[in-house]
């Protein structure tokens, strides 16, 4: 993990006296509503629904056991002793006092945390693969480039006020962890024909409004060159971005108006200007990041032994046995495993943690895992680095912390925004529909036998639940002042990244688990052997799926079937 | 006298802008004029004492490496949250190499004063009301940086 030394500190302090200032200069009429407004959303702080929300950076995704007992601590203090994991690797509280926040970000800056460009119109946290550095299947250990593009685009002083906010994310494998095809920039890490390491840039993907999957404009640019590169990108959407109007905003319009072609075109010759300028990278910082990434001194473990172990434990214990397989994903090393801390267990808003819990998850990381804990993308946590040899015992107390639900994957690991109960941008609701879909979905052998299955809610357009990009995506609109819900077939974020279609016309919220099962039960009837939802789907179209939910005697049923049926 | 901050200290300003759709005869004094006018009338203007502002929709190549043409090149933020006027200041500045007074006008705030000076401007024209002299404590708002820009030019990993 990264660890700031003083000039790093030095930097985040600063920040908190900059945005202490601010705020009593606000809180004193000094600073107008409007002039405030950008400043503080730069430091994570909305004014929602019900309190302000304040959103924290979680630099990819990577925590240790210090930060989060301060983030516990911090949940008991000035919240209402929870916390909300979010899509982008983040973490949001729901219940701060504005008077309080420079004091929580102080709190943060001790622990080497902050909440920096998590919202508005600038360059946000990068994001990136959850199992980055122990994957099987990684080419390069993406997190020092995450932490090199997170020092460049810190107070950028050039794209502080960009046309709209705009997201990077890196990946270092070839099967997609990152979701990088819909992020403003998607980096992959790849190796030329002579051996070197190196990008291939994607831009303008995104979801939101107007769903992109992004363009290639570069198959591979140096790695010395990555900053000078990202300046240029950054300069043409500076400059040519859509400021008008905020729905076209996102650089993704652009470069579909310019065509990736040209967009690139511009590019390059921006970047001719400014390649060799002292913003080109030099080995010594690469290798200084990377040192920060080095692979802890693992110990040597029989591996068959222990594979041999776990499978006698999960013969008697069926629970275990399906932890395992659902929670669990393989590590290099032998004798080594990951582990996917379930933040979905029914009843529980997806991704809200307590801070007894986060407390307890510290603790597990620092027995188990060398300290440290990663937030994924959908909004669960892994403990990255678990010996096969601890994994009973670890599974013993992460089932009694309430967080070892085995639903990794499956239906009931659905993402969810916080919508209509927290959002003051929903148009609908988020939390109730996945509880109730969760509620009717109990019987976990169903589930299973539904196998890999990717439900993905948002209670309005901005999409931060991601609905296009899962197998079924749900949407919140609202109509008339009253909340229906739109459902999407055919969505994925993996290398294969596809949008969802949409179903037809909307549901009332009562209706959505019921609607669901319809769609489950096209998909049981026909699938092939082991093929799953998203294949079954593109094999066989939406029609089916429509006919099913749309049918004269789907509708009377609708109103006459018992809920729990 | 209007006042303005420039080279980190308040002073009075007797520049006069002109606006985008003026017409007639210009009136006496220090002149900021439209770049647009400028490249119009370029063969009739006596450049004495005459400025350029530029329009943050406007294409600063047009300018080029004429800049330095002038004592004072301004570039208007018609809403503080226009960001593009920061991009127009490092061209002109890294690019042109434009060595003049560089202005930031129309509504920058003072929280926007530490980035601007970074992308190098050196002279800022605030909105009316504003303490000037409270605002100044803003350019210290950090004493390191990460990236390079006008000031400084070098990257936080290319300093000793």
């Amino acid at each position: 993990m990264y660890i700031y030394n003083e000039q790093d500190q030095r930097i985040i302090e600063q920040r908190v006296e900059q945005f202490r200032g601010q705020t009593s200069r606000y809180l004193a009429g000094k600073l107008t509503e409007d002039e405030f407004l950008p400043l503080r959303l730069q430091n994570g702080l909305y004014i929602q629904r019900l309190a302000p929300m304040l959103r924290i950076a979680v630099p990819y995704g990577l925590l240790n056991s210090k930060k989060l007992r301060k983030l516990a601590h911090i949940a008991r203090t000035y919240d209402k002793g929870y916390c909300h994991f979010t899509t982008r690797q983040n973490i949001q509280f729901n219940w701060p006092q504005l008077e309080e926040v420079p004091d929580i970000l102080a709190e943060l800056a001790e622990v080497q945390m902050h909440a920096v460009q998590t919202s508005g119109n600038c360059i946000r946290n990068t994001t990136s693969d959850e199992f980055a550095g122990v994957a099987q299947d990684e080419l390069e250990d993406p997190r020092p480039w995450c932490e090199i593009i997170r020092q460049w685009s810190t107070f950028h002083p050039e794209f502080a006020f960009l046309p709209r906010k705009f997201k990077i994310a890196v990946s270092g494998t070839d099967g997609d962890r990152a979701a990088i095809q819909i992020h403003d920039i998607g980096l992959q890490i790849v190796k030329n024909d002579t051996g070197e390491i190196g990008f291939k840039v994607l831009v303008g993907g995104g979801l939101g409004r107007t769903p992109v999957v992004g363009s290639v404009i570069r198959e591979f640019l140096p790695k010395e060159d990555l900053l000078t590169y990202l300046d240029a990108i950054l300069r043409v959407y500076n400059r040519h971005g859509n400021r008008a109007n905020k729905y076209k905003a996102r650089i993704k319009i652009l470069v579909r108006a310019w065509t990736p072609e040209v967009f690139a075109q511009e590019v390059e010759s921006e970047w001719e200007y400014t390649k060799e300028t002292p913003g080109k990278l030099t080995s010594e910082e690469i290798n200084r990041v990377k040192g920060f990434f080095t692979l802890p001194s693992y110990e040597t473990q029989d591996d068959a032994a222990e594979e041999q172990n776990l499978t006698e434990f999960a013969k008697n214990n069926i629970a275990f046995g399906k932890w395992l397989q659902r929670n669990t994903r393989a590590h290099r090393v032998p004798g080594y495993t990951s582990v996917i801390l379930s933040l979905k267990p029914t009843g529980v808003a997806p991704g809200d943690v307590t801070d007894t819990q986060l407390d307890a998850i510290a603790d597990l990381a620092d027995q188990y895992s060398l300290g440290e804990i990663r937030v994924t993308h959908s909004q669960n946590l892994v403990l990255a680095d678990v010996k096969k040899s601890d994994l009973i015992e670890l599974w013993q107390k992460a089932k009694s912390g309430g967080f070892a639900t085995p639903n990794i994957g499956t239906l009931t690991d659905m993402i969810c925004c916080p919508g209509g109960d927290f959002c003051s941008l929903a148009n609908a609701k988020s939390i109730p529909v996945a509880e109730a879909i969760q509620r009717k979905f109990d019987d976990m052998d169903y589930v299973y036998d539904l196998g890999d299955l990717t439900l993905n809610i948002s209670g309005c357009m901005n999409a931060c639940g991601h609905h296009h990009v899962g197998n079924i995506g749900i949407l919140g609109v609202d109509k008339k002042g009253e909340e229906f819900y739109q459902i999407q077939l055919g969505g994925s974020s993996d290398t294969n990244t596809t949008l969802g279609n949409v179903l037809g016309p909307s549901f009332g919220r009562d209706d959505m688990p019921e609607m669901i099962e319809k769609i489950l039960d096209v998909y049981v009837e026909n699938r092939k052997g082991d093929e799953l939802f998203i294949d079954t789907y593109r094999r066989i179209g939406l029609s089916p799926f429509k006919e099913s939910v749309y049918s004269k005697e789907a509708h009377t049923s609708k109103t006459t079937e018992p809920d729990d049926a | 006298m209007p006042k303005i901050i420039k080279d980190g200290q308040v002073v009075d300003d007797s520049w006069i802008i002109i606006e985008k759709d003026f017409e007639g005869e210009l009136p006496i004094g220090k002149l900021l004029l439209p770049m647009q006018y400028w490249l119009d009338n370029r063969d009739n203007l006596n450049l004495m004492c005459m400025g350029l502002w530029i329009d943050s929709d406007e294409e600063v190549e047009a300018v080029g490496h004429e800049a330095n043409m002038f004592p004072l090149i301004a570039v208007n933020f018609p809403v503080f949250t226009d960001g593009r006027g920061f991009s127009i200041g490092r061209l002109l500045k890294e690019r042109y190499g434009y060595t003049g007074q560089l202005r930031a006008i129309g509504n920058p705030i003072q929280d926007q004063l530490f980035y601007l000076k970074r992308c190098g401007f050196t002279a800022f024209d605030l909105k009316e009301g504003i303490d000037l002299n409270e605002a100044l404590s803003s350019f210290n708002d950090f004493d390191t940086t990460y990236q390079g820009a006008v000031d400084p030019a070098t990257p936080l990993f290319r300093q000793d």
